[in-house]
């Protein structure tokens, strides 16, 4: 066999880039409908098995890497004996996507995400009596659409938020206080405006809409008709062309916002804190049409390995002093009533309204969009989410 | 020793039978190789095409093994999909270009103006960026492309700017990344090159240009392509670069990574669109005669 030098030279570059390439393997599905399949919450608690595997947002399972005294996983792992180990999810899509692979013991998923765990059969019902702290969740986060079915608990409430406007004080001024400044107004920043990258901001748009163009009739921007949808989808092709980069990952939106080429967008308390501590000139506010937010919810998966160890963690993440903890550090409401007196700034539970129902009305937390319209409109159909994301693909161009 | 002896025995009457039955030979030289190669490699991507005919649960994003062609009418059909490939394509052969113009001084120097024993040298130092995480070199770009970054601050005085994040910036980190894999064939190429070939056409009273048109372009063709056939398919495939450097640029990988989460069907149907365009490569290559010296 004769073979040239070029191409020996070409196989041998060849084994270096086996070497050097990285691969992913796909995922594993399940077969699901829209009733949630018959799963039966657990009876009783075990032993524990030394070891849980979570899925998390970033900055809900800290242990201490990433700033030594931001870490409530050490403690927890003394007392129980479970090892925490976390895959940090950058959205609600990718956690599905995980949950599926039944690697993972429980989840911290958002209420896009929930139902369809709930649906595909990759989240159980919780016994709400083996999670001795669910007493002290406030009782507006229990039993709500997005985490129980027919009033069936299928997680444990963590907390809820509000994604937050952030802004460069240096380069955007007067400071914004309403979404225009990424929507109609963001060619003042062209080129340097950001967005979440994901379907679900499609919301965003919706929700500033339902307030710049009452004519459309968005009254609950998760539920829209053709119509509504397109003319959300419209606002956010014109805002494409003032974009410098989507974020999913929120180290990648601190950078840019430090290095300036990101002045503007959407962002979360988490990510403003951690860019303040940077020293990144930012700011943040909840622009004067409300916002769209999250209402987190832990959750047990049915193929779980370490079942008792997820239901310790989930006693644990909401007991009142770690509740306290990942909401401060989080910047979001705690879930737990006594977390409030806990808390290190006095004033946390008033600044995020952790108990103020009514302030939470006008918050539109996250939820998967379906065809049967969900504010409540029997005469029109609404667009679902996978026509949200292929809407996405088609926005980013 | 008594005990190695029977051992011995074995392993020569072993010998003996393989030596006479050649087939036997190959057969078990082959089986292991070849199960690997049908099973890893094909059958993953006969499994990728065979999912690009399934659907979705459009709610809980569930494969449903429904038979049908949706997703191939979606591909044709929109718009963004068609734009994203052109883009793709349109990518990987700016970054061949870019790497055959840049590896080709490089190689001539490494190959034949070098001192023979500074060769190896040189092309150890081409091959040491492979030994970096690529993560880590694409990040390094991310800074130099900043906002008030390396470049910027070197272009600075000339009154010019960096591009920024997008799609230069992506041609430009890509064409970094492999680099290495263009260099190397061509070194090896130049290499080969005969020196009386390069005498002979002096004497006959051709110029430097003329002599690299006829005489070291033919004959390094098939070294060009070689090279040319890796970063084509690394850039084609790539979306890792793309999302740090790129700005909001959407290549045909970040179509399928975005779609594998919910809609792993029709990832596998976009994951068709560059075996396809690849495959088309190798063949429009095979007929520039340069596959022939294999």
């Amino acid at each position: 066999m004769r073979m040239s030098h070029a191409w020996k030279a070409a196989a041998a570059a060849g084994v270096l880039l086996l070497a050097t390439a990285c691969g992913s393997s796909g995922t594993s599905s399940s077969a699901g409908g829209f009733d949630p399949p018959d799963l039966k919450p657990r009876k009783q608690l075990g032993k524990t098995e030394g070891k849980v595997n979570l899925i998390a947002w970033a900055g809900y399972v800290e242990d201490g890497s990433n700033d030594p005294k931001v870490d409530w996983v050490s403690d927890f792992e003394k007392q129980t004996g479970c090892q925490v180990s976390t895959k940090t999810a950058a959205s609600s899509d990718e956690m599905v996507s995980l949950m599926k692979t039944g690697q993972y013991d429980a989840v911290s998923a958002s209420g896009d995400a929930s139902l369809r765990l709930i649906a595909s059969g990759d989240a159980e019902p919780v016994n709400t009596k083996l999670v001795p702290h669910y007493k002290d969740v406030f009782e507006g986060l229990k039993k709500k659409e997005w985490n129980s079915v027919d009033g069936v608990p299928y997680g444990i409430p963590h907390g809820r938020g509000a994604n937050l406007l952030m802004y460069n004080t240096q380069k955007v001024s007067p400071a914004p206080d309403s979404w225009s400044a990424v929507f109609d107004k963001a060619s003042a920043h062209k080129g340097k405006v950001t967005a979440y990258d994901s379907p679900i901001y499609i919301a965003d748009a919706a929700l500033y809409l339902m307030k710049s163009k009452p004519s459309l009739g968005i009254k609950n921007p998760y539920a829209l008709d053709q119509k509504q949808f397109d003319a959300a989808v419209d606002l956010l092709k014109d805002q494409n062309a003032n974009i410098g980069e989507y974020w999913s990952d929120y180290l990648k939106e601190i950078s840019a916002f430090k290095s300036g080429n990101s002045v503007v967008g959407t962002s979360w308390q988490v990510i403003v804190n951690a860019a303040q501590a940077e020293k990144a000139p930012v700011k943040a506010v909840l622009p004067k049409e409300g916002s769209t937010g999250w209402s987190d919810t832990w959750m047990v998966s049915p193929k779980a390995e370490h079942p008792n160890c997820a239901y310790k963690w989930m006693d644990w993440i909401i007991s009142p002093k770690v509740n306290a903890q990942v909401a401060e550090y989080f910047g979001e409401a705690p879930a737990n009533q006594k977390s409030c007196a806990l808390t290190a700034a006095k004033n946390h539970c008033d600044t995020f309204h952790a108990a103020d129902e009514p302030y939470w009305k006008k918050v539109h937390f996250w939820t998967t969009p379906v065809a049967q319209c969900l504010d409540g409109r029997k005469d029109t159909k609404c667009v679902p989410y996978a026509k949200w994301v292929q809407a996405w693909t088609e926005i980013k161009g | 020793m008594t005990k190695t002896a029977p051992a011995a025995g074995f392993v020569r009457r072993l010998a003996g039978t393989l030596h006479r039955r050649p087939r036997l030979q190959l057969s078990l030289l082959l089986t292991a190789p070849l199960t690997w190669l049908v099973l890893a490699y094909l059958g993953s991507l006969s499994a990728l095409f065979l999912s690009a005919f399934w659907t979705t649960d459009s709610f809980t994003s569930s494969v449903v093994k429904v038979w049908n062609t949706d997703n191939f009418t979606t591909l044709f059909e929109s718009d963004v999909y068609r734009q994203v490939a052109l883009r793709s394509v349109g990518v990987a052969l700016a970054v061949t270009a870019l790497c055959a113009v840049i590896a080709f001084p490089v190689a001539f120097y490494t190959a034949r103006i070098a001192k023979p024993r500074w060769r190896p040298l040189l092309v150890v130092a081409i091959l040491t960026p492979l030994w970096a995480s690529y993560l880590v070199k694409a990040y390094a770009w991310r800074l130099i492309l900043a906002e008030g970054g390396l470049l910027d601050w070197l272009l600075g005085p000339l009154g010019l700017e960096g591009p920024g994040y997008g799609l230069t910036a992506t041609v430009l980190v890509l064409t970094y990344l492999w680099l290495p894999y263009m260099i190397l064939p061509i070194h090896a190429g130049l290499e080969q090159l005969p020196d009386n070939l390069l005498d002979a056409s002096a004497d006959l009273g051709a110029r430097t240009g003329r002599t690299f048109r006829s005489v070291v372009l033919p004959m390094l063709l098939p070294s060009i392509a070689a090279g040319s056939v890796f970063t084509f398919s690394l850039s084609l495939g790539d979306y890792i670069a793309v999302q740090i450097v790129g700005g909001k640029t959407q290549l045909i990988g970040n179509l399928i990574y975005s779609n594998i989460t919910l809609d792993l069907p029709l990832a596998a149907a976009l994951g068709t669109v560059p075996v396809v365009i690849i495959v088309g490569y190798l063949l429009a290559v095979r007929r520039t005669g340069a596959l022939s010296s294999l």
